[in-house]
């Protein structure tokens, strides 16, 4: 039988909105049933359910934006470095160069960008916990 | 030399005994392959770091700072910025559709038998570079650190070899994540000692230390040289230095995401969620050592100098040789054994994901069609094909020697991953009408293209003059025909180019059809492989 259990993976806890709870779905170990496997129409079903589009929607409004930011922002470093060697071994903060500065600041982008999308992702789950929910159900009155 | 010989061996003994833990355990396919699909979300990401930090990393890009200064810290942003290639694009959708393999995803809707040959092609050649630069490094490590003691480098790279083959056939994937546990934490450790080291040093003024690192002074070629550590062009040089940066990291960007045994890590966890945890705390990690790196790289240069590390190793010694000048005896053995630590967890991944691909892939997929002869046959298939796989690697590491240039097989192997791996993975799960004429073109020319243009670069063709020794001279003495020593550039286009002209070139109803099934799977984790009850 399929179960709601607490998460328990730790880390996602740490990126969800405060005070809402991350539930997975997850199979009881002792009570494995044979299903049979889902069928073209009901796959179709799922994709054309508002709420699978608007968690599609919601995915892409997030992971478009920041691909193409974290690639423009991160291909400007050799770019700027192969092309213009002097500018950027110009000194900001004491000896500190653009070149450096720039390059450190790519860490910060990186996790800024993954910290974000743990935040988002929380809600992608929820969603999608609903689809499995919802398909199941259908799929046991059958 | 007893100390380093006594903290090797005790690495060497937990490890195993981490193997015979495991291997009660690995009963099953999934046991095997997929350590029970029961690592959980921070677990995994160590294992993740364990598996991705190399010898390239802790030993080759605190070698380049230390000589090159900025444009070794290249390396190091790439090696970062590439995670969220796959946090954002393959992580779920793979671990949400496949059961051991990449090529899991590709034969979802496409023709098995095509897919899974070239697939599994691709897997063991990026698994075999990547695997014989380890060795060629672990072995020059060992043979120097303990060659008095009358361990060579045939013996090192053959006691490496052996150590990974026990792991993997004895203890698969569950005894290869805990080994690549401990690994990551003793490299974290060993590094943030390190760099403390370097900053007490300077008595903990990073003014002092950035200025030290911007007027670096060393003897070459009779004469004193001053250079600023932090500007940029000191390794990559005009007139192709600027796309030979640019061309490095995409190779870095795109292929991490097609690294094979970074992949079937995804496979180890019970679910899309705690895959996607996985990789942020695997990005935490990486990202923090390679911030270090700064300082294991400009300690280097500023405190021990390149004219003493050629004397006691060359470039790739770096960091031992500049813990020895911080923390004398114990501490240059430690970071060594660090250093054995991480080649042999890097080598053990590798071989795992050789063998599960061979096995799963081409064995029981591609020649039975599918199906197992008889109950365990996969496995079975796949521990013989880890002994293969390290006797293989052994052999050619020995016939390549110490003086192979290593730095330029991982390179290599991440421009195949990148060039043949992730346009397949990112087209199959996000192109409905990709054919599987079009993954097999992108496989093919993916594959060919990077390692053909890398036979005719710089690192492999050229003139050189007679002062040049025998060991260094390159293979083809003729001019060279791509000036790029990172082919990148050029064949991740024609990688994704051939994917699509292939594609559009077929048609495959049947593909077609299937492809909302794998979307909504990718999306949702329906039926997707459940984590093995206890």
């Amino acid at each position: 039988m399929w179960v709601f259990v607490e998460d328990s993976s730790g880390l996602a806890d740490c990126f969800r909105a405060a005070g809402e709870p991350v539930w997975s779905l997850e199979m009881s170990a002792d009570t494995q049933p044979e299903r049979r496997p889902m069928t073209a129409a009901e796959w179709d079903r799922i994709a054309q359910s508002p709420i699978y589009r608007e968690m599609v929607a919601a995915k892409a409004r997030f992971v478009v934006p920041a691909t193409i930011l974290f690639l423009v922002y991160y291909f400007a470093l050799p770019i700027l470095v192969g092309y213009w060697p002097e500018m950027m071994s110009r000194p900001v903060i004491g000896v500190l160069n653009f070149a450096y500065l720039f390059a450190l600041s790519q860490f910060f982008m990186t996790w800024l960008l993954a910290f974000l999308y743990m935040r988002v992702a929380a809600r992608f789950d929820t969603m999608s916990d609903q689809i499995v929910r919802e398909a199941l159900a259908r799929q046991g009155r059958e | 030399m007893t100390i380093s010989l006594f903290m090797f061996l005790a690495f060497v003994a937990a490890t195993l005994v981490i193997t015979y833990w495991s291997a009660g355990r690995s009963h099953g396919a999934a046991a095997y392959f997929a350590a029970g699909r029961r690592i959980t979300g921070w677990q995994n990401g160590l294992a993740i770091a364990g598996d991705y930090m190399s010898a390239a990393s802790f030993l080759g890009i605190a070698g380049l700072i230390a000589y090159y200064g900025f444009d070794g810290f290249m390396y190091s942003v790439g090696f970062l910025v590439a995670y969220l290639t796959v946090l954002f694009i393959v992580a779920e959708p793979l671990r949400n559709t496949g059961k051991y393999t990449m090529a899991d995803v590709l034969a979802y809707r496409l023709r098995a038998k095509p897919v899974r040959a070239w697939a599994s092609l691709a897997t063991l050649t990026v698994s075999t570079f990547y695997m014989i630069a380890q060795m060629v490094g672990a072995g020059a490590l060992v043979g120097l650190l303990l060659g008095d003691v009358g361990v060579g480098y045939v013996g090192a790279v053959t006691g490496v070899g052996i150590l990974m083959i026990v792991y993997v056939v004895f203890g698969g994937m569950l005894a290869t994540t805990w080994v690549q546990i401990i690994k990551a934490v003793l490299l974290m450790s060993g590094t943030l000692l390190l760099s403390v080291l370097v900053m007490a040093h300077f008595n903990f003024d990073f003014g002092a230390f950035f200025t030290a690192t911007s007027q670096v002074t060393y003897q070459a070629g009779g004469e004193t040289v001053t250079q600023n550590f932090l500007n940029p062009g000191l390794y990559y040089k005009p007139p192709y230095g600027a796309l030979d940066l640019i061309s490095l990291g995409l190779a870095l960007i795109f292929g991490t995401a097609g690294l094979p045994h970074i992949l079937i890590r995804f496979y180890t966890v019970p679910d899309a969620k705690t895959a996607r945890v996985s990789v942020l705390w695997a990005m935490i990690l990486i990202g923090l050592f390679y911030v270090m790196t700064t300082f294991l790289g400009f300690g280097a240069a500023t405190i021990v100098g390149r004219n003493v590390i050629d004397d006691s190793g060359g470039i790739n010694m770096s960091a031992p040789a500049l813990a020895q000048a911080l923390g004398g005896e114990v501490f240059f053995a430690f970071i060594s054994a660090v250093a054995f630590a991480t080649i042999l967890a890097v080598v053990a991944g590798l071989t795992i994901s050789a063998s599960t691909s061979f096995a799963h892939d081409f064995y029981t997929n591609v020649i039975h069609g599918g199906t197992e002869r008889s109950p365990g046959e996969e496995v079975r298939v796949a521990r013989i094909t880890a002994f293969v796989v390290g006797a293989v690697s052994i052999l050619i590491a020995i016939g390549l020697g110490p003086g192979a240039n290593v730095a330029f097989l991982v390179g290599l192997a991440f421009a195949v991953a990148a060039s043949a791996n992730l346009p397949v993975i990112v087209l199959s799960v996000f192109w409905k009408r990709f054919t599987t004429r079009g993954a097999v073109w992108g496989l093919a020319v993916g594959l060919f293209s990077s390692i053909g243009l890398i036979l005719v670069s710089p690192s492999f063709m050229g003139v050189d003059g007679p002062e040049v020794a025998a060991a260094a001279r390159r293979l083809f003495q003729v001019p060279t025909l791509f000036p790029l020593r990172n082919p990148g550039i050029i064949s991740i286009p024609l990688g994704f180019l051939a994917a699509v002209a292939g594609s559009l070139l077929s048609r495959e109803p049947s593909a077609e059809a299937k492809y909302t099934e794998l979307i909504v799977r990718a999306h949702t984790g329906l039926e997707s492989e459940q984590a093995s009850g206890h």
